[in-house]
């Protein structure tokens, strides 16, 4: 009686740490899953998939963390048995060097010709034709200072957009 | 034209990689996924015979031979396009067939091979899909090939087809043979 | 018979679109003004037709004719009618039909709203819509007949895609069409401006408008899909950087591109072959996002049946659009003009700033998208691409076009000064910084990317608001509803759609941060605290629908001993297809979603059985999808300026128009 009454608290000790040990390990799988392809809805994540294969695959998952494996060690040893098709992650190998360093490179090329344009399109003498801005915002301003309640956008704010449109002529 | 004017002809240039990749991708299947145990030795198992439960069979026991492992089930519907073909090809005696009984009972596989016919030299049971995780089976039926080292050669993905045996894996095992 | 009149309809559809092709384009070259007036009435004709045709075909789906293949694919008797309906458009003939209509429909629209467009511009515009819809009703008749008979007709049809009987589902493929479509009207403007050699600030006024509409609908489209993933697939995700979710994603981001730089081009007449060449990549894109889902070649959930042959002659009308538009590009994108200078720092300079970003942005997607099949298609073997690539990706391009979205409307054109940014930026600055650091912290958790992007976004609001505020300040007005009278709609819309994104970015920052999902096995009577809340699950009930069973859970939400709501996420069975979906339940709130779905029975199902249930709490998620409809309406609010529907008084000009030589 006394011996069934240990075994039996043993029991319920042994699950209860079990159980807060088990949050954190199932947080750390579903991350790890999630980063996997279900290889037979190839739509899905490991995590997600219904399908038996997936069940199978999170049942081997686990049980190789419970075993002590790293992650890294349970994506390698998918990887061994299905390819690098189990990993939404693309591994960074030669054939994946363009994918990995392209965005890079094309923001560099871009960084570039963003320079380059911005240089080329200043014409020579910037500061004149800010001091005449400057003289005619003056006159506009002074201009705008009389009563006119009924001025068209435009007058007054000629530093930003405003209604071009009555200035281009409409022809094809 | 000026090597600046050149820039015009970068879009169609690119275009034109991008379309040659599509048009190739239209004769590809994405949904495959192909293994990356070919050229690898076979995945160690010993699992218990279907038909002689207190006998195992694993991969060394087959050395020294070609051989083909494939994976079928009761309850896979596919099996039975390809299962004809199994059993002719079982008759030649070209080639030994051990069969893979893949996440299935055993009596609703020992029925099914009654009911369809036995090809194989034996099959062996993997109640819990363990083994076909092992070799990287993603659906049923699949097929290997191992050469007489115990490497795998080929793995056939979904059911086989006359034209896949007749052109790839019958010469190949052909070749293995030989050498 | 009504099946036939819709197939004969299409038929002469496809010759009028012939006839809308050739006889404009031949008078445009030769000024002939009789020739370019069939563009307006062939294209009005088209339209005719082809909305008979598809009016034909919902006609056999809301009389469930089963004759008709497509209907017996698609539809189903205990469907009820607004799904039947919808089915239309729910298969790979009958979309393709949908596309046809909506293109004809823009078309329809272009001869409406252009008046005042000189005729010969017309006449090439409406000419390259009619030769996009030789394509489109070809490959209809060759390849996709919506229309073929069935002997003999079954009595039941197949039903309809339970994941599409659903409202989100029905309207997103409309709207995400007007989208892609509309784009092409963008693309028609380019194309017959790259073949009159002209391209100046009036061309990009008269796209402008067209391509600002078909943004925002994509806008819409989008999100649509997004919102129906969400709460259809019951794992709480709203983006999942699938393979045809990017095929929509990257005519967005070219568009987006594409009316910021029409921008420059109106005001001052710059990047214009930068512009022609944005507006063809992004009907280019559209295209391609269709051959993507059709042809087979890319894996995802929402690949129609797959069929080689109509891979290759989608495929074969790629080459022809795109090949053709971008070898139109390289012989003549020279000729077309170079625009204003401005200084480095200036309004150009940052919108040029955004349209890089922009398509580096575009470019990732497309490659990672593309390289999977790269990959297959060099014999390399097989690899996936998923969010670990994106996200790292797409993320780090975003931040720096984020901030450029605060800087951008305040800075001048031609010169914008640093020192004045910095005076009219530094209330936002600081505002910025403040939220930045407030917010993690209410929220409960310091995080430093939660912190950036609501640097970000507060950054984005408050330098919008301020613009706004400057601008009532300086206004010569008296009286506040003069001032906000004086400002056109394109700048409201601009202020809006501006907000739609920061509203957006708080969303996405906070939701990614800070979500919680607890994925439990629950018996009856059962609670599980989530997030401060308590979930009782009170078992389930079989409750039947018009053409599914259902399975309903009941779970009561409480907060504090208070009952809050009571949730019933179900799982669906269809009877005719036997196909399962999810429906979660949902408590929606402005500070966020508590979402829960069912999994699988634990215990056997039967109402006494246990349940996997997953809980998911998603803090401002509905921030979302109202960030993208903030922007879709700033989109529509722009496009209402009174300067894009030039003064009736105008209509004299066509005249003097048709004589100007191009």
């Amino acid at each position: 009686m006394i011996r069934a009454l240990l075994a039996a608290a043993y029991v319920v000790f042994a699950l209860v740490p079990t159980a807060r040990a088990d949050d954190a390990l199932d947080l750390r799988l579903r991350h790890l899953e999630s980063g996997l392809r279900c290889l037979v809805c190839q739509n899905q994540t490991l995590a997600e998939s219904d399908a038996d294969l997936a069940a199978d695959l999170r049942l081997e998952v686990r049980k190789l963390a419970l075993a002590g494996k790293s992650d890294d060690e349970i994506r390698d040893y998918l990887v061994a048995r299905y390819g690098d098709f189990v990993l939404y992650d693309p591994p960074l190998k030669p054939v994946t060097w363009v994918l990995w360093f392209g965005p890079f490179v094309l923001l560099a090329a871009g960084t570039v010709t963003w320079i380059v344009v911005g240089r080329s399109r200043r014409r020579a003498t910037p500061g004149a034709k800010a001091e005449f801005e400057v003289a005619a915002r003056n006159l506009l301003a002074g201009a705008a200072a009389s009563p006119a309640g009924a001025a068209p956008a435009g007058v007054g704010q000629a530093e930003t957009d405003s209604g071009d449109a009555a200035r281009q002529p409409l022809d094809g | 034209m000026t090597l600046k004017s050149l820039r015009w002809l970068i879009p169609i240039a690119v275009f034109a990689v991008i379309a040659a990749f599509l048009y190739v991708g239209l004769f590809r299947d994405p949904r495959e996924v192909p293994s990356p145990l070919i050229g690898k030795p076979a995945p160690a198992f010993s699992l218990a015979e279907l038909h002689a439960p207190d006998r195992r069979l694993s991969p060394s026991d087959m050395r020294g031979q070609v051989w083909l492992l494939n994976v079928w089930a009761s309850w896979c519907v596919s099996c039975r396009e390809e299962h004809p073909l199994l059993v002719a090809l079982a008759k030649t005696g070209i080639v030994p067939i051990v069969g893979l009984d893949y996440k299935d009972k055993p009596g609703d596989g020992r029925a099914w091979l009654t009911d369809n016919g036995n090809p194989y030299r034996t099959s062996v049971m993997d109640s819990d899909g363990r083994t076909g995780i092992d070799w990287g089976v993603y659906g049923v039926p699949e097929t290997y090939v191992v050469d007489r080292a115990g490497i795998i050669r080929y793995k056939q993905i979904g059911p086989l087809t006359e034209q896949t045996l007749k052109q790839t894996i019958l010469p190949l095992v052909r070749r293995l043979q030989a050498s | 018979m009504i099946p036939e009149l819709g197939h004969f309809a299409l038929i002469v559809a496809l010759l009028v679109a012939i006839i809308q092709s050739v006889l404009p384009m031949i008078g445009a070259a030769r000024r002939d003004r009789a020739l370019m007036g069939v563009a307006v009435t062939a294209a009005r004709a088209q339209f005719g037709l082809v909305a008979l045709a598809f009016g034909c075909l919902a006609w056999s789906f809301a009389t469930s004719d089963f004759s008709v293949a497509n209907v017996a694919a698609n539809s189903n008797t205990h469907l009820p009618l607004h799904f039947r309906l919808a089915a239309t458009w729910g298969s790979h003939e009958g979309s393709l039909l949908l596309w046809s209509m909506m293109l004809a429909g823009w078309g329809f629209a272009v001869t409406v709203f252009s008046r005042n467009l000189p005729q010969v511009l017309r006449a090439r515009v409406l000419a390259v819509l009619g030769m996009i819809a030789i394509g489109f009703l070809l490959f209809l008749l060759t390849t996709s007949d919506p229309f073929t008979r069935l002997f003999p007709a079954p009595p039941e049809g197949r039903d309809l895609n339970s994941l599409l009987q659903d409202p989100g589902m029905v309207a997103h493929p409309p709207m995400l069409y007007m989208g892609y479509v509309g784009f092409s009207v963008a693309f028609a403007f380019a194309i017959a401006a790259l073949i009159g050699g002209r391209l100046d600030a009036a061309w990009a006024r008269w796209s402008r408008p067209w391509t600002t509409v078909a943004w925002s609908f994509l806008t819409v489209g989008i999100a649509l899909g997004s919102v129906w993933a969400y709460y259809t697939l019951g794992w709480g995700g709203w983006w999942f950087w699938d393979p045809v979710e990017n095929a929509s994603f990257m005519p967005w981001l070219a568009g987006t591109a594409l009316i910021h730089s029409l921008a420059v081009t109106e005001k001052r007449g710059a990047f214009r072959s930068w512009t022609v060449l944005l507006a063809i990549v992004a009907f280019s894109l559209s295209l391609i996002g269709t051959f993507l889902v059709r042809s087979g070649v890319l894996t995802s959930v929402h690949a129609f049946a797959i069929d080689p042959a109509r891979g290759l002659y989608i495929l074969a009308f790629l080459a022809i659009v795109i090949g053709g538009s971008l070898t139109l590009y390289a012989v003549r994108a020279g000729a077309v003009g170079a625009g204003g200078d401005f200084a480095p720092v200036s309004r150009e300079s940052l919108l040029l700033g955004n349209n890089v970003l922009l398509v580096v942005a575009l470019v990732s997607v497309l490659l990672g998208t593309l390289y999977p099949l790269f990959v297959d298609a060099l014999a390399a073997g097989k690899i996936s691409v998923g969010p670990p690539y994106f996200n790292t990706v797409f993320y780090p391009l975003m931040a720096p076009l984020l901030f450029l979205v605060g800087v951008g409307p305040v800075a001048a054109w031609r010169r914008a000064p640093i020192p004045e940014l910095w005076t009219r930026l530094r209330w936002a600055a600081g505002i910025a910084v403040v939220t930045a650091a407030l917010v993690p912290v209410a929220m409960g958790r310091w995080k430093p990317l939660v912190a950036l992007g609501m640097l970000l976004s507060a950054w984005i609001a408050a330098a919008t608001l301020s613009s706004l505020v400057h601008r009532l300040r300086h206004a010569p007005q008296r009286g506040l509803t003069a001032k906000l009278r004086a400002n056109a709609p394109a700048w409201y819309g601009m202020l809006l759609a501006h907000l739609g994104v920061a509203v957006f970015v708080t969303g996405v920052t906070l939701v990614k941060g800070y979500e919680v999902e607890r994925d439990v096995r629950l018996d009856v009577g059962q609670s599980v605290v989530v997030a401060g809340d308590t979930y009782t699950f009170r078992g389930v009930a079989a409750v039947p629908g018009p053409n599914y069973d259902a399975i309903v859970a009941t779970i009561d939400m409480t907060r504090a001993d208070r009952h809050v709501t009571t949730l019933h996420p179900q799982k669906r069975t269809f009877r005719s297809s036997g196909q399962v979906i999810t429906e979660a339940s949902i408590e929606r709130g402005i500070g966020g979603d508590h979402y829960v779905s069912l999994g699988e029975p634990i215990t056997g199902s039967g109402a006494s059985g246990a349940w996997a249930v997953r809980i998911y709490v998603k803090p401002f998620v509905d921030w979302i999808w109202g960030g993208c409809l903030l922007m879709a309406l700033g989109g529509f609010t722009a496009v209402a300026d009174r300067r894009y529907r030039l003064a009736r008084a105008r209509r004299s000009e066509p005249a003097a128009a048709l004589v100007a030589p191009t």
